[in-house]
């Protein structure tokens, strides 16, 4: 169970930084967030809704059934849209409206 | 050289989480002038139990329903083992909270005709991805609180017996904090990582309850003499495999009945109780018939879209898993687990020994939430009402009592500032770190003091290991130097976790008897005994365990007299 950070596309605006509740991600020198110990995560997902560039990618560990997939989430307002990419599959995006109480 | 800092408050709150940021509400409206500070060791907006959402309030008078029902309820699933006059006071509090809580902006399901919908007796649906920014943000609108996030507390400070203030430091730089309050509010929530978890490798951390809530309120409150209760009554939670995420959506939910490998319905033969659920998954896979599985096979397109979008505001991990499996819920039932133990008072009896209003046995401290004991099943608004019950306590204990002095506060605080600079130190070529020793306490844990490897089973003489290496283990842990003040953090929590360790090993030897069988057997007793029916208490003195018993507090309201 982790997250995985794309160095690239991070701007290092440190919203990520701020919310983990381990406080798992650090800055590098750039100001690039990264984490310090991927076992540590607990896979809450706090820092992919914090961050607005794409930046952070969510994953199974091979341990419990990780196989290559990868989520991110995007938010525009009330809706979270989460993106799940899987080797070889089409991507499947699934969204969620804030305003709607869960079904169950 | 780490920086130290003194601050000063009326009211010192450690652990800004579900309690302690609704006392922190409740303390700052009734008492505009009351200087509040939230200590809290990640930040508000999203630390602890509420950081991935919640999917219900599992705590709710429902229509038809009254607080003696919940209490009946409550007791009826812990076997007797509760303290009555806190399990009242905090559900005559349950709608209230709720209503505040949509008051803030929390999404709640509601029916034609504007009533809250409910999932079962005690349930009602809400949105609960976003509930604790919505908590943070209303604690933002107090201008009389002080809110300190990435500041780890490890130690209270007391002064001729009263707890006046207590000392931290920052996770992110050098830089150590005594604060000086009349009043401390623990709320640092329950303890997570003492046991070898269900996924002990690389996801290590992919467990139900916050790795990061290690038991530091437990451990403070134990150092500094506080009465505990009922550690011996630990929570196993039947769980998700692999994502150890709940269950309660698919079961509650969508009506899914849990089944045994031959696609047999077992639950009959243990019972519907918290304990006796967890005990039928683990017993039917030990008996042979195992794996167990929640038979979502054959739900409709709709439900399933439904429980995707749920794990999602909760436990997202899930539906990953079922996406990237392929194994999606209707096509393949879902196999579930149960975790290793956890101390945590919001869903058993486990924590701080309080009065009606939580006050624990330490003058000037009071504890809320998963920390505190003797009401199980407080789930967010039970944490809530806690949190609020002891804001009041506390503004009415500080009107009688006068402003004590400031002059000796330094003294006090000063060697516990000294040891974090004592241990940010250089290493020297010691031969364990802070994680060799955390996993070697998980192993005795697991092994000897009834973990998922025995099948969370125990006798005595195990017992008697795991004393005896914990204590080895805890000797060791002293010796730890810390790089950085990331490795200070980790160096406190072990130390945090191996006390909490200590306590419950010594209850789990106190309680003579198997009351709940889905959380611990003592193979010696195996079943239930009739004069066990007493709370499991103790109390640090002199440095030693002290372990005793109180008689079940059954009505009124309960005073510290002794
Ligand atoms: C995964 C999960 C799902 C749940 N789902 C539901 C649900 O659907 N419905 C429901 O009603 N209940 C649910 N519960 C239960 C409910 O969330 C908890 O009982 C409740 O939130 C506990 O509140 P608390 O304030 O005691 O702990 P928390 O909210 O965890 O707060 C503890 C706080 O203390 C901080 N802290 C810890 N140590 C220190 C330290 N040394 N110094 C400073 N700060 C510290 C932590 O960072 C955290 O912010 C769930 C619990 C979990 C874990
Ligand atoms: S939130 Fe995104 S952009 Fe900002 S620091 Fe984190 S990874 Fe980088
Ligand atoms: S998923 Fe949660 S625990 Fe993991 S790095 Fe992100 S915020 Fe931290």
């Amino acid at each position: 169970m982790s997250i995985r950070i794309d160095r690239e596309a991070c701007v290092g605006c440190g919203l990520c930084r701020e919310v983990c509740p381990g406080n798992l991600i650090r800055a590098d020198a750039q100001g690039r967030a990264y984490l310090k110990r991927p076992e540590e995560c607990w896979g809450c997902a706090s820092c992919l809704k914090e961050c607005a560039h794409g930046a952070i990618y969510y994953y199974l560990g091979a341990d419990i059934g990780g196989r290559g997939g990868l989520m991110q989430v995007r938010s525009a307002g009330d809706l979270t849209h989460w993106v799940i990419t899987r080797p070889g599959e089409p991507p499947v995006t699934i969204t969620v409206d804030r305003r709607s109480a869960n079904k169950y | 050289m780490m920086k130290q800092q003194y601050l000063t408050c009326d009211l010192l709150i450690i652990g800004g989480g579900t309690a302690g940021c609704y006392a922190a509400i409740t303390a700052a409206r009734r008492s505009p002038e009351l200087q509040i500070l939230i200590a809290e060791k990640a930040n508000i907006k999203r630390s602890g139990c509420l950081a991935a959402g919640v999917n219900a309030l599992n705590a709710y008078i429902t229509e038809g329903q009254t607080v003696q029902d919940y209490l009946e309820f409550v007791r009826w699933d812990a076997e007797g083992i509760i303290r009555d006059d806190l399990v009242r006071t905090m559900a005559e509090r349950f709608n209230e909270a709720t209503a505040d809580l949509e008051q803030m902006g929390l999404v709640i399901q509601k029916d034609e005709r504007g009533r809250y919908v409910s999932r079962g007796k005690q349930n009602i649906k809400i949105n609960g991805e976003n509930i604790k920014p919505i908590l943070a943000a209303q604690v933002r609108r107090y201008g009389n609180v002080r809110v300190l996030n990435h500041l780890n507390m490890t130690q209270l400070l007391l002064d001729a017996g009263r707890v006046v203030g207590a000392a931290g430091f920052s996770v992110l730089e050098e830089q150590a904090y005594a604060i000086s309050a009349r009043a401390v509010l623990i709320a640092t929530g329950g303890a997570a990582g003492l046991y070898r978890p269900n996924n002990p490798g690389f996801s290590r951390h992919k467990m139900w309850y916050p790795p990061f809530n290690t038991g530091a309120g437990y451990a403070m409150g134990i150092r500094a003499g506080a009465e505990m209760t009922s550690f011996e009554m630990r929570f196993v939670a039947q769980r998700c495999k692999d994502t150890i995420a709940p269950t309660g959506t698919i079961a509650l939910g969508a009506g899914a009945r849990e089944v045994n490998a031959l696609g047999e319905v077992f639950e009959q033969r243990y019972g519907l109780s918290t304990s006796g659920r967890a005990y039928g998954a683990s017993n039917e896979a030990r008996e042979g018939r195992g794996p167990c599985y929640l038979r979502t096979e054959g739900i409709s397109a709709q439900q399933e879209e439904d429980l995707l979008k749920a794990y999602l505001n909760m436990a997202p991990a899930q539906t990953l898993k079922w996406i990237e499996s392929g194994s999606l819920p209707s096509r393949q039932n879902v196999e579930v687990e149960g975790t290793e133990p956890y101390i945590v008072g919001g869903h058993t009896a486990s924590g701080f020994w309080v009065d009606t209003r939580r006050r624990t046995t330490v003058p000037g401290l009071y504890a809320a939430g998963d920390v505190s004991g003797g009401a199980p099943k407080k789930f967010v608004t039970g944490a809530l009402a806690e949190g609020a019950i002891a804001a009041e306590a506390v503004l009415d204990d500080l009107g009688e009592q006068s402003d004590g002095s400031q002059a000796d506060f330094r003294a006090l605080a000063q060697p516990v500032l000294e040891e974090y600079q004592s241990r940010l130190a250089a290493k020297s070529g010691e031969a364990f770190d802070v994680f060799a020793l955390e996993e070697a306490m998980q192993k005795v844990m697991d092994e000897y003091a009834g973990g998922i490897r025995t099948g969370y089973r125990y006798n005595a003489n195990q017992l008697s290991l795991a004393r005896s290496q914990i204590a080895s283990l805890a000797a060791l842990a002293e010796t730890l130097r810390a790089e950085d003040m990331d490795e200070l953090v980790h160096i406190y929590e072990l130390t945090d976790r191996l006390t909490v360790c200590q306590t419950l090993i010594a209850h789990l030897l106190e309680r003579r008897e198997t009351r709940w069988p889905g959380f611990a057997i003592h193979t010696d007793y195996p079943a239930p005994r009739a004069e066990e029916e007493r709370y499991v208490n103790s109390r640090l003195v002199d440095g030693q365990i002290r372990v005793f018993r109180r008689e079940l507090v059954k009505e009124g309201a309960y005073e510290h007299t002794d």
